[in-house]
């Protein structure tokens, strides 16, 4: 099924968690931080949050700022 | 504490009840490469250290987190919301980056001009205050107004952060006057934020009396990053040495330092 991560089109298994998608990904989900339908995911529940068509995730991280 | 400086007798820079040993706080963009900012934030003696929250990048991520390269341990990470313009957009950034799980202090920056930069002071109090209710400890980027910064500190900022000038400009401290006016006034600490090009920028900034100066640019973009970064470490110093030492008074005309009288016929 078709979810948008970060703006792109992506595929993932029906039936996925948060936590596989970000395993899809090679993603250290200590090193990011989830964001599901607007709604922040804390890293403990990301294994029991289930994807579904069409759903917006954003996955962020700490970049060089000022 | 006693500074570099070692006659001066100083407090420690204290902001929503943590204290910080360096006055000076720098920022992580724009470097050259990730060894020349990290050598660069050791030079400079800063433990506050900002980083702007952003999409992982899912084609390269294994390079791109400048957490790879900066120990949590080792300095204390202040995200901001740098590149909203909304609000509503720097609460939603400010919130992602708390969940980084680091500490719950926010840099807010709310822009309202893109080519200047410059703060939505309107939104800039709107985010404040949802912020503060939800147990953040802001410190908000702003102009050097007043009003505006004591609204700021009604609304519960942990610290008030006026521009020295825009951000990225290097124009230095374009209103010593107003930023005076600020620290006089507000109770909570004030932190000069963007606009310094250079160490007598820093030194002047700090001669001001504010509680400190954060910076990016100007470390980051000097021909030797490292070097500059040492400079301004003393800049800041050496500013507040003197802001503490008490400045002597102006005068319009010349008072000759050596004697008048026992001159020769």
């Amino acid at each position: 099924m078709d979810v948008v991560i970060n703006g792109e089109h992506k595929r993932v298994t029906p039936g996925a968690s948060l936590l596989d998608v970000l395993s899809q990904l090679q993603l250290d989900p200590r090193a990011v931080v989830v964001e599901h339908n607007r709604r922040i995911v804390r890293r403990p529940a990301l294994g029991d949050v289930k994807v579904s068509e069409g759903d917006a995730i954003e996955l962020v991280h700490f970049v060089g700022g000022g | 504490m006693t500074t570099a400086v070692e006659t001066v007798r100083d407090e420690p820079l204290t902001i929503g009840g943590r204290t910080f040993p360096s006055r000076l706080m720098v920022g992580t963009g724009k470097y050259p490469d990730m060894d020349t900012m990290v050598r660069a934030i050791e030079a400079s003696g800063a433990e506050v250290v900002t980083v702007a929250v952003r999409r992982v990048n899912l084609d390269r991520s294994k390079e791109s987190s400048v957490l790879h390269f900066l120990d949590p341990k080792k300095i204390f990470l202040l995200a901001n919301t740098a590149g909203c313009y909304t609000a509503a957009d720097a609460i939603r950034y400010a919130r992602l980056a708390r969940e980084a799980g680091f500490n719950d202090f926010v840099k807010l920056e709310v822009i309202g001009d893109e080519e200047t930069l410059l703060p939505d002071v309107a939104g800039l109090l709107e985010a404040t205050k949802v912020l503060v209710q939800e147990g953040f400890k802001v410190l908000a980027y702003t102009n050097e107004d007043l009003v505006t910064a004591l609204r700021l500190e009604d609304a519960g900022c942990a610290a008030v952060m006026p521009l020295a000038s825009p951000i990225g400009s290097g124009l230095g401290l374009l209103n010593p006057f107003s930023v005076r006016t600020i620290k006089r006034r507000l109770h909570v600490p004030v932190i000069v934020d963007a606009g310094v090009g250079t160490a007598s920028d820093a030194c002047v900034t700090m001669e001001q009396g504010v509680d400190g100066i954060l910076m990016n640019t100007a470390i980051a973009a000097a021909q030797d990053p490292v070097a500059m970064a040492q400079a301004m470490r003393l800049a800041t110093i050496a500013g507040r040495a003197a802001f503490l030492a008490g400045r002597m008074p102006r005068r319009e005309v010349a008072m000759p330092s050596s004697p008048t009288r026992g001159m020769l016929d």
